[in-house]
């Protein structure tokens, strides 16, 4: 019993990462991961906050699911969401302001987040508290991985290099913030601006959705092949058997 | 003349250089979504444009008059969100009183403008970026019409994309976001109208 509901946890969190990632399996959220990837410390802010909006908000929902009507549910929870989204603007505002004003709209947008909202209907309020919030967490480490990963493109390609200390200012070195430059050097410059604008993010996005399908396309060819080769194989053998038999059964007729 | 020539200059920015889908990213999920059926893309966007229009009509004073002067700013995210989703109940409401048909066409479409981004966008924009009563008029109004003439051009683009013969990884979303990338670039090509 114990194994099985570990098991099952284990599952909660699991599938959220990669498996069923909220979104390039499942294409949702797509809005800030077109518009905050511009720049990588942007993008894992919007990852933690997010994280922390969709745990907070599944917990809450998985504990209410009893009492909340049915036909209520969809606006019950945008409310929950809409306080946590509110609790998070502040607390950003207060302690991290330059992340606070790059995310820009884009926090508050969090509000009518699909992926917020989907797990809400599709999970929490089906499932107990712990699985809740290991789902949740997946999810949002799963997000985080996928902003992290364009973002990552994104900056690399539009400004030729990686900048920290811009938005979270404990990681500066001796006050300053730290640039590595990786597509720059003296002299030249292989940066391409474009991805640093709109254009950009939903090349980026395409190319990487593409990559994805390219993926799972050979992995279903190759499985295909696989089955097609191991039902060759079986009927070749049915064939020898089928071919043997009178034979084995003459030498069989043979020894009397 | 000179008010108005401003209203206009800012509708054409709002709508088509700063296109609220291209260029500030906001109902990228419909836009990806509603895909290749023009009909419902359209109904669709001219559901949205009212949304937008009236609730950034309504919550304007909301924030202005109520908001500001009880010194709770804080809670702007969490009162659009219920003036929005109010406003769909309502417009769904008067949609299938005076043209079933219409209704019956929306669908499914209509709860969904609850949770598109770009109607809470828009509003909160407006407030965020204090715009005045006019210039936030203008935004609602020039977003709203981005947004239904980009869903609509789109849907177009993707009955075609559907037929033609595109690499096999490419079939489906990322192609869309290929053309949408495209389509982007050409938009930038405006930027100076109006500056």
């Amino acid at each position: 019993m114990d194994q099985l509901k570990r098991s099952q946890h284990h599952e909660s969190f699991v599938t959220g990462i990669i498996k069923e990632n909220p979104l390039f399996v499942a294409v949702l959220g797509t809005c800030p991961a077109l518009a905050i990837t511009k720049s990588f410390e942007a993008a894992i802010g919007m990852g933690i906050l997010f994280t922390f909006v969709l745990v907070c908000s599944n917990v809450l929902i998985s504990a209410l699911r009893k009492i909340i009507p049915e036909e209520v549910e969809t606006p019950a929870y945008i409310v929950v969401v809409a306080t946590f989204v509110t609790v998070v603007k502040m607390v950003c505002e207060a302690f991290v302001p330059a992340l606070y004003t790059s995310l820009g709209v884009f926090l508050s947008l969090l509000v009518v987040n699909c992926i917020v909202l989907g797990r809400a209907e599709a999970f929490a309020n089906k499932n107990g508290v712990v699985d809740s919030l290991l789902d949740g967490l997946g999810n949002g480490i799963g997000y985080t991985l996928a902003l992290i990963v364009i973002s990552l493109v994104r900056e690399i390609l539009g400004t030729g290099m990686l900048t920290f200390g811009n938005i979270f200012p404990f990681l500066k070195i001796n006050g300053e913030v730290v640039a590595l430059p990786i597509l720059k050097g003296a002299g030249w410059d292989f940066s391409i601006s474009l991805f640093a604008k709109p254009a950009g993010g939903f090349i980026v996005f395409g190319v990487i959705m593409a990559i994805l399908a390219a993926m799972k396309n050979s992995k279903k060819d190759k499985e295909a092949a696989a089955k097609r080769a191991a039902a060759y194989a079986a009927a070749q053998k049915a064939r020898e058997a089928a071919l043997a038999a009178p034979i084995a059964a003459k030498t069989e007729g043979g020894v009397h | 003349m000179a008010y108005f020539v401003a209203f206009l200059l800012a509708l054409v920015s709002y709508s088509l250089i700063d296109n609220v889908l291209l260029s500030r990213f906001y109902g990228i999920c419909s836009f990806i979504g509603v895909g290749n059926k023009v009909k419902s893309a359209v109904s669709m966007g001219i559901a949205v444009v009212f949304v937008i229009v009236f609730s950034a009509l309504i919550c304007y004073p909301i924030y202005h008059f109520i908001l500001v002067p009880a010194d709770l700013k804080f809670l702007d995210t969490v009162v659009y969100i219920l003036v929005i989703a109010s406003l769909v109940q309502i417009v769904g409401l008067f949609i299938k009183k005076y043209s079933p048909a219409l209704y019956k066409s929306l669908g499914i479409y209509l709860p969904l403008i609850t949770t598109n981004c770009a109607v809470l966008g828009v509003v909160q924009e407006n407030t965020d970026t204090s715009l005045s009563f006019a210039m936030s008029m203008a935004n609602a109004l020039g977003t709203s019409l981005g947004y239904l003439l980009m869903i609509f051009v789109f849907a177009c683009i993707r009955t075609r994309l559907d037929t033609y013969n595109t690499p096999r990884a490419f079939k489906g979303i990322p192609i869309a976001l290929i053309t949408a990338a495209i389509m982007a670039m050409a938009m930038t090509g405006l930027t100076g109208i109006g500056a």
